[in-house]
C-alpha cells in the first residue's frame, strides 16, 4: 500500500516534521515505511503494515498514528458530517435478511449524474499513486477506500428492481461479477440482492449488470459492515482476493459505513453532478454492533503498564498522563474508575485490541521502543548445563582431531533408503517436499552416503565427514527420537607394512571408532553379527559397547556403489550416539613411569589364515608375564603367488615390549619370557621363521 | 691481511680476536666482488691461507694452557666459514642442493573442521550461558499443542497451514492438539520447560527446525534457531532490551548498537524486531546492509499472558500447581535464525551449502 504525504498532511495541519523524519518515526512505531519516492508536492511512501493493523492501511489511519506520535491534532475526515439532502424523497428501502452476517447497511440515492473521468485532487492523487482512473463515481469509491479504508460500492440505480435485500445466496444462483466472470453461488455465500436477483457478492465484488457505466444517470451509494468469517470463506471459495475482502475478512470499522457513505455521496456529486435525494438509509443489527463498535470496556491499571514496561531512558518512566494521552490519541475513551485505574472504551476500528496487555503494547509502541532504558534483570538461581554436554563436546573434538569434518544433512530420506540402511521402523511425512524426502531419517548413513557421493561427483576424491543429529523411529502414532552419529570416508587410503591399500579405509574407520570409544568408560568388542545389507559382504563389522550393539561399520556394497555411480571405495559407520551421551567419560589415571629400560623383542611367524590377531593377542596375554608392557602386529605379508609365503598362510611380525618398574631386566628374564611366547605362538599353529 | 694482535690469552681476549676475524670473513663473503675460489685460496689455502697463518702465529706464542682454547675456537670459526661458503654455493648454482627446500609445504596432519553452523550456535548459546541461562532442548517432532496451541496461534493462523508446516503422515484420526508435526520453531521447548519447572526460569534453546519451504539460496526446509526465555517476578520490557543489547555486544563486539521495532508474534506482546548496527560498515551503510546501516537479526517480546494461561491450564491437567500467575510474574522471549547469522558472519551466499557436506565448502572453515 502507498501513502502520499500531501494527502496525509491534509489531516495533520499542525505537523511540522519533514517527510523523511515522519517516515522514520512511523517505522519505529511499527507503521513501517519501506521505501520513499519524491513526488510533486512531497513523498510517496511504500508501506509494509502487519496484517493485524488493517485500520492503518489508509491515509487517515496513518495520520491517526502520526497525531498520536507527535501529539498534534487530527483533523476530522472532510465531508463526513451529516449530508443534507438536496431534494426530499423517500429513503431507499433496505432489508437485512442474513442478520448474523451483515451488521450494518447504508444506502443513499443520487439522481441526475453525468459520468465522466475523475478530475481535481482525485485525479492528481491517482496520478501520483499510479492508479488508473475508471469513471468518476467508481474513482470516488476508490478514493474513499484509500482515504479511510472503508469499502463502498455504487450501483446504477435504474438496474435495480425493488429495494435492497442482504441475504444468503440460493444454491446454484448465478452472478456475473465486475471482473466479467460468472460465478455459481452456494448457500453460504452472502449476496447484496434486489427483489429479483443477486446484485453482488457481499464484501467481495460488485455485479456486472448493476455496475455504473458512462450512460448511468442515477446512482445508489452503498457502505456496509459484513461478518469477517463469511467474507473470508466466500473470498476463498471463489478465488477472489479484493481490497474489499481483505478489509472485511480482517474486521472493518462498524462505525465507518455512514461516514464513508457521506464522503462518497458528496464526492459523486462533486465529480459527476446530480442531486442527493432523501435521507441516508442506515440499518443496524444491534447484536453485531455489540461485538464490534459497542464492545465492553477494558480495565487498565497504570501500575500494570509500569510493571510490564519497566524503565525509560529518561528515567521518568511511563506516567499516568502519558498513558491517557496516547490512548486518547488512538481513539480510546478513558473513564477513571479508581486511582490509576481506567475503564477504556475501545475505538470501533481497532478490533485487534482486546485485553489490557494489548493497550500496554500500544503505549510502548507510541512511546517508542528505543526510548526505553536497557536494563538487566537481577538473577538468583543456578545455571544448569545439559547432562550430556561434555560427552557431546568430546565426540565432536575427538572426531575433528581424527580428521573428520562435521556435516549436517537433510532430516529426510526416501522410503527405499530407509529400508536399506536400517531394519528399524521409519515414519512417513504426510506432505513431503519430494519422494526423496518422504521419510523421517531412521539412520544417518543415508544422508552420509549422499554427501560422500556428491563430493565424489564433484571430483573431491578425499572425504572425511561425520554428522551428529536426531534419528527417528517408531510409528505415525508415536515417533521416537534419539541422537545418532555417522562417519563417512573415501579416498587417500595408503598401504603400510600392516595393511594393504584396499583394506586401509576399513582400518582407518575402525581406528577412528576405537579412538572415539576409548574416550568413554566401557568395554569395546567387535563381531560380524547382524550386519545390514548396505555393507559389502565380509567388509564390515559390528561394535559392542559393554556387550550392547552400538555401531555397525564397513564398506558400501558393490550394488550401492554402482547405484550411486561411485568408482572408489566408500566406508560408513552408523553409531548409536545416545548410548555414548549417557555413558561416563573415561577418567584417566596416571601410572608411575618406569625408570628402567624397556626391551623390544620381535617374533617372526608363519600362521595359517585361520589364526586371527585376536587369537594371538589373547594367548600371549594369557601367559600373564608381569613385565609384558605391550603386544602389537608390526608387519603382515601374504604372497598372492604363494612363493615367499605359502598360499593360505601369512607371515606376521609380532613386537613385544618388556619392562619392569622395579629393576633392569636380566638376560635370563628375557630369554625365559621369549621362549614362553614362542611356545604359545607355536601352540596356535604358528611356525617360527628363521 | 694483518693478523690481529692478542693482548693476552684470556678467554675474553680470544673471543674478541676471533669475532674480529669472523667479521672480516663475513664482510668478504657478502661483498659484491666476492669470488669463491679466490676466497678459498686466500683464507683456507693449506700453505698461505689466512686462517692457517693466524692459527700458526697465535699457537706459537700461546702458553700450553691456552693452546686448547685457541684450537677449539679456530675449528669453530673454520666450520662457520665453510657453512657460509656452502650456503653461498647453494644460492649460486641452484643445482648442488644438499639441504632442504624449505619452500615445500609441510606435512600437516589434516584436522577435521568445525561446522560453521554448529560453531555459531555454540557461540550464541555460550553468550547466554554466561548471562545465567541454562540450556534447554526438545524433540524435533512435536504435537500441534506445543508447537501452536499453547503458543497462542489461533486455529486458522496461516502457519498452521500445511503450506508452511511439514506434518507426520496419518494424523487425521487424532484430535488437533495431538497431531504430530515437524516443529517450525524452537518455542515448544518454552512450553515444555514451563510445564516442568516453576519460575524463575532462564533458558537458552538451540535446535533444528523445519518448514515446508522449497530450497533456494535463502530458504531451506531444515534450519536452526536459538531461542531464549526469561520468566520471573518483575521482568520488564526494558530488561528484554537490555538483555539483547548486552548479548549482541557480547557476540558481535562492544561497538554494536541495537534498535527495536514493533512487530507481531502470536506468543509475545508487546513484540519487537531487533536490528543491529551493520557489523561490516559500522552503520555508515554498505551493500551488506542494503545501505541502511542496520541488519535485522532477531524477533522478541514479552511473553503473552495467553501463553502463561495455556501453561497453567496444562499444569492443572497434569496435576501440577498453576504457578505462572500473570498478576505476579512476567517474562520475555526471543529467537534468532542461526543460519542467517552464520551466513552473514562468514559471507555465505547459499544456505544449501550448510547442508551439503561439500568438503570444498567446509574446509574453508579450517
Amino acid at each position: 500500500m502507498d501513502i502520499l504525504t500531501p494527502w496525509l498532511r491534509s489531516y495533520l495541519p499542525a505537523l511540522s516534521v519533514t517527510d523523511e523524519q515522519l517516515a522514520e518515526d512511523l517505522t519505529l512505531r511499527g507503521i513501517a515505511v519501506e521505501g520513499t519516492f519524491a513526488i510533486a508536492n512531497g513523498t510517496r511512501y511504500e508501506m509494509d503494515i502487519t496484517t493485524n493493523r488493517v485500520d492503518a492501511m489508509n491515509h487517515y489511519g496513518v495520520a491517526r498514528e502520526a497525531a498520536a506520535i507527535y501529539n498534534v491534532p487530527l483533523a476530522p475526515l472532510p465531508a463526513t458530517a451529516p449530508l443534507a439532502a438536496d431534494k426530499p424523497g423517500d429513503s431507499f428501502p433496505v432489508t437485512i435478511e442474513a442478520r448474523d452476517l451483515c451488521g450494518r447497511f447504508t444506502a443513499r440515492i443520487v439522481r441526475g449524474v453525468n459520468v465522466k473521468p475523475a478530475s481535481g485532487l482525485i485525479a492528481e492523487y491517482f496520478a501520483a499513486l499510479g492508479q488508473k482512473p475508471i469513471s468518476g463515481p467508481v474513482d470516488v469509491t476508490n478514493f474513499g477506500w484509500l482515504s479511510m479504508g472503508q469499502p463502498t460500492h455504487v450501483f446504477d440505480l435504474d438496474t435495480l428492481e425493488g429495494g435492497i435485500i442482504v441475504r444468503r445466496a440460493k444454491p446454484g444462483e448465478k452472478l456475473r461479477l465486475l471482473d466479467g466472470t460468472e460465478k455459481t453461488l452456494v448457500a453460504e455465500d452472502l449476496v447484496v440482492a434486489d427483489e429479483k436477483k443477486a446484485l453482488g457478492l457481499a464484501g467481495v465484488m460488485g455485479g456486472w449488470d448493476s455496475r455504473v457505466t458512462e450512460t448511468t444517470k442515477n446512482i445508489l451509494v452503498e457502505a456496509a459492515w459484513f461478518d469477517p468469517a463469511a467474507i473470508r470463506a466466500s473470498s476463498r471459495r471463489h478465488g477472489l482476493h479484493t481490497d474489499a475482502s481483505h478489509r472485511f475478512e480482517r474486521g472493518a470499522d462498524f462505525a465507518a459505513a455512514p461516514l464513508a457513505n457521506n464522503l462518497v455521496t458528496r464526492l459523486v456529486v462533486e465529480q459527476a453532478g446530480g442531486e442527493v435525494i432523501g435521507e441516508m438509509t442506515d440499518i443496524i443489527i444491534p447484536a453485531l454492533a455489540a461485538k464490534t463498535a459497542d464492545r465492553p470496556t477494558i480495565a487498565l491499571r497504570v501500575s500494570e503498564v509500569q510493571r510490564h514496561l519497566g524503565t525509560t531512558a529518561d528515567g521518568l518512566g511511563i506516567s499516568e498522563s502519558i498513558v491517557a494521552q496516547y490512548l486518547t490519541a488512538l481513539g480510546c475513551t478513558l473513564t477513571q474508575t479508581a486511582a490509576g485505574e481506567y475503564a477504556v472504551k475501545l475505538p470501533s476500528w481497532r478490533l485487534d485490541l482486546e485485553r489490557e496487555i494489548d493497550l500496554i503494547e500500544e503505549i510502548a509502541r507510541v512511546y517508542g521502543y528505543n526510548k526505553f532504558a536497557n536494563t538487566l534483570p537481577t538473577f538468583i538461581g543456578t545455571v544448569i548445563e545439559l547432562p550430556h554436554a561434555e560427552q557431546e563436546h568430546t565426540i565432536r573434538t575427538t572426531l575433528r582431531g581424527l580428521g573428520f569434518s562435521e556435516a549436517i544433512s537433510s532430516t529426510f530420506c526416501s522410503a527405499e533408503e530407509a529400508t536399506l540402511f536400517t531394519t528399524a521402523s521409519a515414519v512417513a511425512i504426510g506432505n513431503p517436499l519430494s519422494a526423496e524426502a518422504g521419510m523421517l531419517r531412521p539412520a544417518l548413513t543415508p544422508g552420509m552416503a549422499t554427501m560422500i557421493a556428491n563430493n565424489l561427483h564433484r571430483d573431491v576424491s578425499t572425504v572425511r565427514l561425520f554428522e551428529m543429529g536426531t534419528v527417528f523411529n517408531g510409528s505415525t502414532a508415536e515417533v521416537i527420537e534419539h541422537t545418532g552419529l555417522s562417519l563417512g570416508l573415501t579416498g587417500s587410503a595408503i598401504a603400510n607394512s600392516l595393511y594393504r591399500a584396499e583394506d586401509a579405509l576399513f582400518y582407518e574407520l575402525k581406528g577412528a571408532l576405537e579412538a572415539l570409544l576409548a574416550k568413554f568408560t566401557g568395554a569395546v568388542t567387535f563381531d560380524t553379527n547382524e550386519l545390514p545389507a548396505w555393507i559389502a559382504l565380509g567388509r564390515g563389522a559390528r561394535v559392542l559397547f559393554n556387550g550392547q550393539p552400538i555401531a555397525v561399520f564397513g564398506e558400501l556394497s558393490a550394488t550401492e556403489q554402482q547405484r550411486r555411480k561411485l568408482r572408489q571405495t566408500v566406508a560408513l559407520a552408523e553409531v548409536n550416539a545416545a548410548v555414548l551421551l549417557a555413558a561416563p567419560l573415561r577418567q584417566p589415571v596416571s601410572r608411575e613411569i618406569s625408570r628402567f629400560q624397556a626391551v623390544e623383542r620381535d617374533f617372526s611367524f608363519l600362521f595359517p589364515d585361520t589364526v586371527r590377531w585376536a587369537d594371538i593377542d589373547s594367548s600371549l596375554r594369557a601367559l600373564k608375564i608381569p613385565e609384558l608392557q605391550s603386544i602389537g602386529p608390526v608387519e603382515i605379508f601374504r604372497d598372492p603367488k604363494g612363493k615367499a609365503v605359502a598360499a593360505g598362510t601369512y607371515s606376521l611380525l609380532v613386537r613385544v615390549v618388556f619392562q619392569s618398574t622395579e629393576r633392569t631386566l636380566a638376560d635370563e628374564d628375557l630369554t625365559g619370557n621369549s621362549s614362553r611366547i614362542i611356545a604359545a605362538l607355536t601352540a596356535l599353529g604358528g611356525v617360527q621363521r628363521a | 691481511m694483518n693478523i690481529p694482535q692478542l693482548t693476552d690469552f684470556s678467554e675474553a681476549s680470544l673471543d674478541a680476536a676471533f669475532a674480529e676475524v669472523r667479521a672480516l670473513a663475513e664482510t668478504a663473503i657478502t661483498a659484491a666482488s666476492f669470488d669463491k675460489e679466490q676466497f678459498r685460496l686466500e683464507w683456507l689455502g693449506r700453505k698461505q691461507g689466512y686462517l692457517g697463518q693466524i692459527s700458526d702465529t697465535w699457537l706459537k706464542a700461546a702458553p700450553v694452557e691456552a693452546k686448547k682454547l685457541i684450537g677449539q675456537r679456530f675449528n669453530a670459526l673454520k666450520q662457520t666459514i665453510e657453512e657460509k661458503l656452502a650456503a653461498e654455493t647453494l644460492l649460486d648454482s641452484g643445482i648442488e642442493i644438499s639441504g632442504l627446500d624449505i619452500t615445500l609445504p609441510g606435512t600437516a596432519q589434516r584436522l577435521g573442521v568445525e561446522h560453521p553452523l554448529v560453531k555459531t550456535m555454540a557461540e550464541i548459546v555460550s553468550v547466554f550461558q554466561r548471562m545465567g541461562y541454562s540450556v534447554g532442548l526438545g524433540p524435533e517432532v512435536e504435537t500441534d499443542f506445543y508447537n501452536f496451541e499453547a503458543l497462542n496461534f489461533p486455529p486458522n493462523h496461516p502457519a498452521r497451514d500445511t503450506q508452511d508446516t511439514l506434518v507426520v503422515d496419518a494424523q487425521d484420526g487424532k484430535p488437533l492438539r495431538d497431531r504430530l508435526l515437524m516443529r517450525t520453531h524452537t518455542s515448544p521447548v518454552q512450553i515444555r520447560s514451563m510445564l516442568e519447572q516453576a519460575p524463575p526460569l532462564r533458558l537458552v534453546i538451540p535446535g533444528k527446525v523445519h518448514r515446508n519451504d522449497a530450497a533456494d539460496a535463502t530458504h531451506s526446509p531444515v534450519f536452526h534457531q536459538v531461542e531464549g526465555l526469561c520468566v520471573d517476578t518483575n521482568i520488564t520490557f526494558s530488561d528484554l532490551k537490555g538483555t539483547l543489547d548486552h548479548a549482541m555486544k557480547a557476540f558481535f563486539g562492544s561497538a554494536v548498537k541495537t534498535r527495536f521495532f514493533p512487530s507481531f508474534f502470536p506468543f509475545t506482546e508487546p513484540s519487537a524486531d531487533v536490528q543491529i548496527s551493520c557489523i561490516f560498515c559500522g552503520g555508515k551503510g554498505c551493500r551488506k546492509c542494503k545501505h541502511s546501516g542496520w541488519i535485522e537479526l532477531l524477533g522478541c517480546g514479552m511473553v503473552d499472558p495467553a501463553v502463561f494461561a495455556s501453561v497453567n491450564q496444562r499444569r492443572i491437567e497434569l496435576g501440577r500447581e498453576p504457578v505462572y500467575d500473570t498478576a505476579r510474574i512476567s517474562g520475555f522471549a526471543f529467537g534468532m535464525g542461526v543460519d542467517r547469522i552464520a551466513m552473514m558472519k562468514y559471507g555465505i551466499s547459499d544456505i544449501g551449502l550448510l547442508y551439503s557436506g561439500d568438503m570444498r565448502f567446509l574446509e574453508q572453515f579450517a
